[in-house]
């Protein structure tokens, strides 16, 4: 991040916190925090994929959802193209959102069962009056449609008519309408068969090169982030425990976490024995708050500081951020 | 084993206890012979599982591996005789286990083969889990209706099992309710449950599809480890190539209703010979692919799976196989064995290679 230009950064997350209050008791007050996401910080270059995996409840979503503002942040700053997005008003936000698109990961449920496709993609372009003309209007529908490979007269139809992977399809022509600059995928492939995966993922990666677009991915699974990402942060109960560039990340793992998290990946080859690192236990709750290291409970590495101390993500060079007692101080 | 029942019971029954003792089938426990499921709705009929054929060996594990609506599931379903009647119906063909059609068999005896001789476990613990009984109640109630146990001796078998699934302190879980219990801790719940009995065959039908990777890895080393120890045939279905590379010893790959290949595990891997199958794994997102050869074009299967109500003619394949002929479009090949144990239904592999 240092040796960067301001201009070549797009996005700049800090300290970003989403604590979702639980109520209870007789007068209905706050008894306690879900601490969905704690204390998360990375950066965006433009043109460049950013991912981020972890397993279910690690709070990746609704970071995604925060940085948009879909969610009212705790906490932190996001700063888009230098601009603070947290200050935005209502306004200011609809503009900005221009600029930032969402891809959700059910297709089905992403998509109003009532309006035809066309109706669909023009939406935003609606909402920011672009087009006047209707022709003109007709024909932006019409290359999008072309563009996310569905044919001109699919503009007509109801979603009902496609399979989840077109569902997939219109989403992302929706999201191209206005020619963001940002694009967050929330689990875009997950919901899709293996073979309509690979179609989307191309897709993803053909138009981030025609429009220039930046990605954040959020996935629970590795390979997807790992494919079409060029660095990646691993999140754990609400906090980033390691990020590197995406070979950096597969060769080199430093967090245990992220250790265990890759040999649990299944290899689809008869051939490859390998040794499971096995982790014990479940995810404590995110509302329990520790005084040490989130992964204490679970990590099979773990020291006395552990317990005691919150690790910092600290950054070991080339872009390599972990956050683990291990790394910052070798015993 | 209650030992009351009828003619064809008493035949799985004393398979139960001597294992083999119908010599003329040698060791296959399973033989599902042309199997055909439709579902009768508005729309037309669907065939959603049209003429497969399998054999499933003593202490083996099966892996049946396709994309959603290819079949895999409603075959396991049919297995059980579980599909919901209407709109499904079991058409044709014969489910022989231990040499007795399941097809023939009365509802009264069809229970008994449920969670006794062949359990199932399903994708989602949660739905599948009762959730106003606990989960030592819903273990219990397999000792109790299948060996006639009596409550406290049912729960405490429930303990036991609970301690197999490597559940911690499974005194104490065996009161607890499904929700208060991982999604994980379900799913080795749901395994202790269907394997209370000690059944021949297990059907697990997308085990470890909701669960984290973590939790995945986890809960198929236990199946695994399980089907050593009580020495079951196990029947793994999944859409992922990735778990049953390493875990089963034969595979079929299923597609929109049919048996498109069969082949041991590593021929499927090494020398897959249908054009779905070798599509399907090169399509699939290898990790640590980008440092061989940094980012690769992914290869697609193009277009998407033709409708169960309007299959193309010939081949099904046919409308998105790359190497499609003139004669896919009008005939549909046979499932043929084209090298040893290794079945394949295509024009191409019809000269045995």
């Amino acid at each position: 991040m240092r040796n960067l230009e301001m201009g070549d950064l797009l996005l700049e997350v800090t300290n970003l916190k989403k604590y979702f209050p639980i109520r209870g008791g007789v007068f209905n007050r706050k008894v306690g925090y879900v601490r969905a996401v704690d204390g998360v910080s990375f950066y965006l270059k433009r043109g460049e994929s950013f991912g981020i995996v972890g397993e279910s409840g690690c709070g990746k979503s609704t970071a995604a959802r925060a940085i948009l503002r879909l969610i009212e942040p705790t906490e932190g700053s996001v700063l888009f193209e230098g601009g603070d997005v947290l200050s935005l008003t209502k306004k200011g936000l609809r503009s900005l959102r221009r600029d930032m698109q969402m891809i959700f990961q059910d297709p089905y449920a992403s998509l109003d069962p009532r309006r035809r496709i066309g109706q669909i993609i023009a939406e935003p372009l609606n909402v920011f009056n672009i087009y006047s003309n209707k022709a003109e209007k007709q024909d932006r529908i019409s290359y999008l449609l072309n563009k996310v490979g569905l044919q001109v007269g699919d503009s007509r139809r109801y979603p009902h008519e496609f399979s989840g992977g077109q569902r997939q399809r219109i989403g992302i022509a929706r999201a191209l309408a206005m020619n963001p600059k940002l694009i967050i995928g929330d689990e875009p492939v997950s919901a899709l068969d293996v073979s309509i995966q690979a179609q989307i993922i191309n897709l993803l990666e053909d138009i981030q090169e025609e429009f220039g677009l930046s990605y954040i991915i959020i996935a629970h699974d590795l390979a997807v982030v790992e494919h079409i990402c060029d660095r990646i942060a691993v999140m754990y109960l609400g906090k980033i425990v390691e990020s590197a560039p995406d070979v950096e990340l597969y060769t080199n793992p430093r967090h245990p976490y992220t250790q265990a998290l890759l040999s649990a990946v299944p290899i689809a080859d008869p051939d490859h024995k390998r040794e499971r690192i096995h982790l014990t236990g479940d995810v404590p709750s995110p509302v329990t708050s520790l005084p040490g290291c989130n992964f204490y409970t679970r990590c099979p590495a773990r020291m006395e500081i552990c317990a005691a101390r919150i690790p910092e993500l600290i950054d070991i060079g080339g872009e390599h951020c972990v956050a683990c007692h291990r790394t910052s101080s070798p015993t | 084993m209650p030992t009351r029942g009828s003619g064809a019971l008493d035949g799985i029954a004393c398979g139960k206890e001597t294992h083999k003792c119908d010599a003329g089938m040698q060791d296959t426990l399973l033989n599902i012979e042309d199997l055909k499921t439709y579902f009768y709705t508005f729309e037309g009929v669907a065939r959603a599982v049209d003429g497969v054929s399998y054999r499933l060996r003593d202490g083996e594990a099966l892996g049946i591996v396709g994309e959603s609506g290819c079949g895999k599931s409603v075959s396991a379903l049919s297995t059980l005789r579980l599909i919901p009647d209407p709109p499904g119906r079991i058409v044709g063909g014969r489910i022989l286990f231990n040499g007795t059609n399941l097809l023939e068999l009365t509802n009264r005896q069809m229970r008994k083969i449920r969670g006794n001789h062949i359990s199932m476990i399903f994708q989602e613990p949660m739905t599948s889990l009762n959730p106003v009984l606990t989960v030592g109640g819903q273990i219990a109630e397999a000792f109790r209706l299948h060996q006639g146990l009596e409550r406290r001796e049912a729960t405490e078998k429930s303990i036991d099992m609970l301690r197999m699934v490597n559940i911690p302190s499974p005194a104490n879980r065996v009161h607890q309710y499904p929700h208060e219990l991982s999604g994980g801790m379900r799913q080795r719940v749901m395994i202790a449950m269907a394997l209370a009995c000690r059944p021949e065959i297990l059907i697990a039908d997308e085990p470890t599809t909701a669960l984290d990777v973590t939790i995945q890895a986890q809960i198929i080393d236990l199946m695994l480890e399980l089907k050593e120890q009580l020495g079951m045939a196990i029947v793994l279905i999944t859409h992922d190539l990735g778990i049953i590379a390493n875990t089963v010893e034969r595979v079929i790959i299923m597609y929109a209703g049919k048996i498109v290949e069969e082949a041991p595990t590593r021929s499927i891997f090494r020398k897959p010979l249908h054009p779905y199958t070798r599509g399907l794994i090169r399509a699939m997102l290898r990790l640590g692919s980008k440092i061989e050869s940094g980012r690769v074009r992914l290869e697609e299967i193009p277009g998407v799976v033709p409708s169960l109500y309007d299959l193309p003619p010939g081949c099904r394949f046919s409308t998105r196989c790359p190497r499609v002929m003139a004669m896919c479009r009008k005939e549909e090949p046979e499932l043929r064995e084209v090298d040893e144990r290794h079945f394949c239904r295509c024009w191409l592999t019809r000269h045995g290679g």
